[in-house]
């Protein structure tokens, strides 16, 4: 039989239907990603706010992300107008803070103090990243989309590292100014699923 | 015309006009499909999802048969273009084979030589969340087809030039609803049913107009407010109580009643969503016209295990304590091997007898046909719980076959698979998966001492004896079975890419191909200018490739996770 941290594996990577639930914020009002901007794309200069949880909507900054501790799901919001742009769920991300001395050089070179950024959408077939725990083959923690069990690895550009994913997942450059975590640039690489044929 | 209107007009005429992608048509020669073929079809095609409309998965060709089919060979083959699961039967229909794969793609073939004539593929939108990457297949009527998406609407093709004749919103995608099966078509009625259980929608079976798809009729599993079986929810329970109705009916010309599988209830614990939950985990009987329900039989009350009871059930006379009657034969996921008897105005349980192991029910009343449940393995709020079988069930949604030669029903079982899950309340926000518990503790384990996995099990409904059992001990069984006249029963399924042929009487592995990827598509038996083939898509994924992952990572099991994706049609014949 198997040792108990390989059932706890297991679980995590394990199977079902697995779902972004947790702590999981209610969706914006409609009038709210109606707003101008709401369904462009994360822009440079905009701020990223929590996407879920007590601080749902609140700006990041870079003391709220420690080392160790799993991803949060942003929103990018437009500084000068304060609209979230919350009007497609193409514009999500994920961001988490890793140790600078993990990450190779494209992804310490869009990093801020170790913070990286992703689009939140899987490569596969457009469920949302959920998941942060120990890789199923390997023991650091990736990020899972627990959906159809691709597994993305946030220190090398978010290259696929287990399940159907056919790519990386898209990268958002990030920086750090006047104490918040920005957006330094449009994403890099293509966000959203692959489409057949 | 300005030259934006022009450019504006061309672009809507190059978009709606014709099927994107290559366009190698048209179809010289094309039947229509009428009302009486559906009912009574020639042996050489399959035009419905199960080829009939009593759903048993049954061919009457015989030309390839227990003597021959060791000399069954490629006859042509033709790749999709496509990864994912793919589990669409290929549908002739007189030397014409339409082929729907994930991504919302249909493609028309010469059914004898693999030539393309058209294809079709949908543009989905960037933001779709597909849980299920996947079609099974297109509906025929006329000289049309129709095909369910993914991003929730019905289209009807022009079936000799793939044409778009008319495309119909279901729901809003964006809520959590989306179409994964193949129509079924009833005298000119286009009927879906809804997916999305897992995104806390009330699920419904909705009828289109063939000709213009204008709605008809839609009725929702879960009765509302002031309708027969509402009181069996709590509150407003109802409201966001899954019972989706994600696979095809079968049908019954004689008494015109349709009879559909539904889902499981949302969100999975039970003590969620107090009471029996009706029509969830049940088979509807429906009016074809009106979709007025006639009657219901519910398979399990208070669903907590996530366990969908979509597939429809097969219509077969059943020979059983010295009488024929009219019955529905529906190997369960909650394990239980049903057989029931249809009658105009109920559904009358006859017998059930768990065909996998189980840990979950105590017995079956024999009265109402209810199983009891040990409450020791039913998931509830804030709790561990474990259950066998798995969430999947003793069989999923690929189908069993049924012979009328051998009166013997054909099961894809999954023995030996157990699971488990804590309850745990979670905000329903639509769009987003709502399951009651967090992915996490969502579990999958094999049983100790387990033999084997996948099992293909042959019962006699009749004496509710299991008559062979071939058993695959390395593998899951995920995919669906079709039996012929010829004695065989043939099935893919397994992670070895193998698609095989069984003696239907005896169990005995007769033939073996190993494909590009694996198998969770249907098989079917057609003929063309007198010669008999097979065909199935080989493509592995969705919840096949998820049993898997979940295998790969147990230490104790150990596969090995290296089934390539990606689609092909095989086609097959007897080397002459």
């Amino acid at each position: 039989m198997s040792s108990p941290s390989d059932q706890t594996r297991r679980t995590i990577i394990l199977t079902a239907l697995a779902t972004a639930v947790h702590a999981a914020a209610p969706r914006p009002a409609a009038a709210e990603e109606d707003q101008p901007g709401s369904d462009l794309r994360p822009q440079k200069a905009d701020v990223l706010v929590f996407a879920e949880g007590d601080h749902a909507g609140e700006v990041i900054k870079p003391q709220d992300l420690k080392v160790g501790e799993p991803f949060v799901r942003a929103w990018p919001k437009d500084p000068k107008t304060s609209v979230v742009r919350k009007g497609s769920r193409l514009n999500e991300v994920v961001v988490v803070k890793l140790d600078p001395a993990e990450l190779d050089d494209d992804t310490r070179a869009r990093s801020a103090d170790g913070i990286v950024g992703y689009s939140v959408i899987c490569t596969h077939a457009g469920c949302p990243i959920t998941a942060w725990g120990k890789a199923a083959q390997g023991e650091k923690d990736v990020l899972k989309c627990v959906c159809h069990n691709s597994e993305f690895d946030p220190r090398q550009n978010a290259q696929v590292v287990f399940g159907p994913a056919p790519r990386r997942l898209a990268a958002l450059p990030l920086a750090i100014a006047d104490g918040s975590l920005t957006v330094a640039g449009t994403f890099v690489g293509k966000v959203g699923a692959q489409q057949g044929g | 015309m300005t030259m934006k209107q022009w450019l504006l007009s061309s672009f809507v005429a190059s978009t709606c006009l014709f099927p994107i992608g290559a366009f190698a048509g048209p179809i010289e020669k094309y039947t229509p499909v009428t009302a009486d073929r559906l009912k009574n079809p020639e042996p050489g095609n399959w035009m419905l999802y199960r080829r009939t409309y009593d759903g048993q998965g049954y061919s009457p060709l015989d030309q390839i048969n227990t003597s021959n089919v060791k000399d069954l060979v490629p006859a042509w083959t033709f790749s999709t273009g496509v990864v994912e699961g793919h589990e669409a039967p290929p549908i002739v229909n007189n030397g014409v084979m339409f082929v729907a794969t994930p991504m919302g793609q249909v493609i028309a073939l010469n059914a004898k030589t693999g030539e393309e004539y058209w294809r079709y593929k949908r543009q989905l939108p960037d933001d779709l969340f597909q849980l299920h990457p996947t079609n099974r297949g297109v509906g025929l009527w006329q000289d049309k087809l129709y095909l369910a998406t993914t991003d929730d609407h019905v289209v009807a093709l022009d079936a000799k030039t793939g044409k778009v004749l008319w495309d119909t919103k279901v729901q809003d995608y964006k809520k959590g609803q989306y179409l994964t099966l193949m129509p079924l078509i009833v005298d000119g009625k286009v009927i879906v049913g809804a997916a999305g259980g897992e995104f806390g929608v009330r699920g419904y079976v909705v009828a289109y107009d063939a000709n213009d798809g204008k709605e008809l009729w839609r009725t929702f599993t879960i009765p509302g407010k002031g309708e027969p079986g509402n009181e069996t929810w709590s509150g407003d329970d109802w409201k966001t109580g899954g019972g989706s109705a994600w696979m095809t009916g079968n049908y019954d010309p004689d008494t015109r009643t349709i009879y559909w599988g539904v889902g499981n209830a949302a969100p999975w614990p039970g003590d969620t969503h107090p009471g029996d939950n009706l029509y969830t985990t049940s088979v509807l009987a429906l009016d074809p016209d009106s979709g007025k329900i006639k009657t219901y039989f519910q398979y399990h009350q208070n669903d907590s295990w996530d366990w969908d009871e979509v597939e429809a059930p097969m219509l077969v006379d059943v020979q059983r304590d010295g009488r024929i009657f009219k019955g529905l034969i529906h190997p369960g996921r909650n394990a239980i091997f049903w057989v029931l008897e249809r009658k105009p105005d109920s559904i009358k349980y006859v017998a059930g007898w768990p065909y996998v192991y189980t840990d979950v029910w105590k017995g079956i009343e024999p009265e109402t046909g209810k199983p009891i449940v040990d409450p020791a393995h039913k998931p509830v709020m804030g709790k561990r719980v474990d259950f066998c079988p798995s969430l999947w069930g003793g069989k999923d949604w690929p189908s069993a076959a049924y012979s009328p030669k051998t009166r013997f029903v054909y099961v894809p079982a999954n023995e030996n698979f157990c699971g488990g899950f804590t309850g745990e309340k979670v905000p329903l926000v639509p769009g987003q998966l709502w399951l009651g518990t967090k992915p996490e503790d969502i579990g999958l384990k094999v049983r100790s001492g387990a033999t084997h996995f996948g099992e293909l099990q042959a019962w006699d409904p009749g004496t509710g004896k299991k008559v062979w059992s071939h058993n695959f001990p390395r593998s899951q069984l995920f995919g669906s079975v079709t039996a012929t006249a010829g004695d065989l029963v043939f099935v893919g399924g397994t992670n070895d890419r193998m698609f095989r042929a069984f003696h239907a009487k005896t169990g005995e592995l007769l033939w073996e191909q190993k494909t590009n990827s694996g198998i969770v598509g249907m098989p079917v038996a057609y003929e063309v200018d007198g010669t008999q083939y097979i065909a199935v898509q080989s493509g592995w994924g969705v919840d096949a490739q998820r049993i898997q992952d979940s295998l790969v990572t147990q230490n104790n099991v150990g596969l090995e996770n290296n089934v390539p994706q990606g689609g092909v049609v095989w086609v097959f014949a007897v080397k002459k």
